[in-house]
């Protein structure tokens, strides 16, 4: 199945007040079923602007995105987000979130019992089960997190997009989220594109690294191969050859070729 | 299966000690002796300044050329009024406590009016840029015409007094409620209408599901506000309407000089519209609790 999501020439530009920024300049990238993507980049190099592309959150300026061979052109649920704040509803409990997304996407597939069952599996998954009854005010940023990918997972996605979705986490929290991710990847061959900042991250979950230059108007830099079979141990991995090569080239793209210029 | 097992080990169950942040916790025991002493702490100061005042007033009016009765003669020419609220001797003579009931349904029809089309108008202003550029100015202005103001043009409309009442209620609630929920809504992190959008919630859902509670601090600030400013306008709009509402009461006692009548309706309405105050804001700190903090 080729080019299963095709991103197309896409070019993204704001403009406010008469002045056009452009944001994204002739990206093109071809993502198979089951991918694991990771975007890399510096920070406002357009790596949140080209996720909101995907999801159809925001359109393209020209160019343009296939899922499928459809054109991408609205949000939607089999292009599920997890936002890198989380954005659960503060109302409703950690349950009632994903029974939002869950009764949207199967109110009329499931049944009640089947889909009560579909949510406590998917919060079982992250293993947030135990907080079901819990607002999102009075569980961690962690636990936040893994509702925000469990919401995210019960919509039985076709591409999984996940923006920085560990950006906000300790070390370990961290750690254990990304085992959880890949578990799932391992379990449900899911395509997943993630944007993130840390290096080993995106060595440790990803078959490709997409390595964006510096904004504005910014572009792929460089496809990164990650060759590392699966499932994937972190400690294991730490000494691994393959594993150091591919981390080095990352970092030299992104500390040697494109230094971030713009003051932080 | 054996995907089960994987994750089991892949996430140890340590998991306690690594993800077991403090959440607040909801420890809801009711402690008798803190709360008899939180009770006395915000009643007795009140009570004691009450007496006092009484005191002054006392004083201040019992020279014999006062023109305003001392708190001794309220009581004794108005006490009926005060510990009998629901005497009904016919004739239209009735207690204080049915008359202020009379005014209550008033406010409950036109606020409730207002409280519905207010969040129906908002919402619909505060999703639409163009509707906010060209109602808002509008609205501001409206919103300062004193209720009264529009009493004459709503007895000519409806040429009855009763629904003039109620509609004086209406338009004089109805701008803060419209104004504070365009605001919420127009303050509706993007972050909800993402997921919105990606749950393609239609605009009905959106609107129960999204847009109320996440206005809903916003739309019970403006509720709050609709119904102090309820309270203000049914006494002045009963007033001049007649009726057997606490609003005509005051009218009546001050055309036959029973000033010390006046004094008592002068403190239910005063006791009434806190009430109420307090009433739509406990009922808003109900509704939106958990959605503040975030
Ligand atoms: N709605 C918008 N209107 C105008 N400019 C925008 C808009 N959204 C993003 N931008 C601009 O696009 C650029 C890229 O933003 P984006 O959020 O995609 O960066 P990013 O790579 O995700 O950064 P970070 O790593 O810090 O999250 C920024 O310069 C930003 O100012
Ligand atoms: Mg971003």
């Amino acid at each position: 199945m080729a080019g299963y999501l095709k991103i197309d020439h896409v070019d993204k530009s704001f403009e406010r007040n008469g002045v056009t920024s452009e944001v994204l300049k002739d990206i093109s990238l071809e993502i198979e079923q089951g991918e694991v993507i990771s975007i890399i980049g510096h920070s406002g190099c357009g790596k949140s602007t080209l996720l909101n592309l995907i999801a159809g959150l925001t359109e393209v300026t020209s160019g343009a995105i296939f899922l499928e061979d459809k054109t991408v052109s609205e949000p939607g649920p089999e292009r599920a987000v997890v936002f890198q704040n989380h954005s659960l509803l503060p109302w409703l409990t950690v349950y009632e979130n994903v029974n939002l997304a869950v009764s949207k996407v199967f109110g009329a597939k499931k049944s009640k019992p089947e889909r009560h069952a579909w949510i406590m599996h998917n919060l079982d998954l992250v293993q947030m089960g135990h907080a079901r009854d819990k607002r999102p005010a009075e569980i961690s940023g962690g636990m936040k997190q893994r509702v925000g990918i469990a919401r995210a997972l019960a919509m039985e996605p076709k591409i999984l997009l996940l923006d920085e979705p560990f950006g906000a986490l300790d070390a370990l929290t961290r750690a254990h989220l990304q085992d959880a991710v890949m578990e799932i990847h391992q379990r449900l061959n899911n395509t997943m594109i993630m944007i993130t900042h840390d290096v080993d991250e995106a060595v440790l979950l990803s078959d490709r690294i997409v390595m964006m230059t510096n904004g504005p108007a910014a572009r792929i830099g460089e496809v990164l191969e990650v060759p590392l079979g699966r499932p994937r141990r972190r400690l294991e991995l730490a000494g691994d050859r393959t594993y150091l090569k591919c981390r080095e080239a990352v970092l030299k793209f992104l500390y040697e070729r494109h230094r971030f210029v713009e003051a932080a | 299966m054996s995907a089960e097992a994987q994750f089991e080990t892949a996430v140890p169950s340590k998991k306690a000690k690594v993800f077991a942040f403090p959440a607040p916790s909801s420890n809801r025991r009711v402690d008798f002796s803190k709360l008899a002493a939180g009770a006395a702490r915000s009643v007795i100061p009140p009570l004691v300044v009450v007496l006092l005042l009484l005191l002054i007033w006392q004083i201040a009016c019992s020279t014999p050329g006062s023109s305003l009765p001392p708190p001794s003669v309220v009581w004794e020419q108005a006490g009926e009024l005060i510990w009998n609220p629901f005497f009904d001797y016919g004739n239209g003579d009735i207690g204080l406590a049915w008359r202020v009931f009379a005014s209550l349904q008033r406010v409950a029809v036109g606020f409730g009016l207002a409280a519905l089309v207010g969040v129906a108008v908002g919402a619909f202003i505060g999703q639409s840029v163009w509707a906010m550029r060209g109602l808002d100015p509008i609205f501001q202005i409206l919103r300062t015409v004193p209720p009264l103001a529009w009493l004459p043009l709503s007895l000519a409309a409806f040429r009855d007094s009763h629904p003039s009442a109620i509609f004086v209620i209406f338009i004089t609630a109805v701008w803060p409620v419209i104004i504070n929920t365009a605001v919420g809504v127009r303050n509706i992190p993007n972050d909800y209408r993402n997921v919105a959008a990606i749950l393609r919630l239609n605009p009905i859902e959106f609107f129960f599901k999204v847009m109320v509670p996440a206005a809903a601090p916003y739309i019970f600030t403006g509720l709050r506000i609709g119904i102090g400013l309820s309270w203000l306008a049914i006494v002045a709009a009963e007033m001049l309407t007649g009726g057997v509402g606490i609003g005509f009461f005051i009218w009546d006692a001050w055309n036959s000089s029973r000033l010390p009548d006046i004094i008592v309706a002068l403190v239910y309405i005063g006791v009434v519209g806190f009430m109420l105050d307090r009433l739509v804001a406990g009922f808003g700190a109900f509704i939106t609790r958990g959605t503040a903090a975030n």
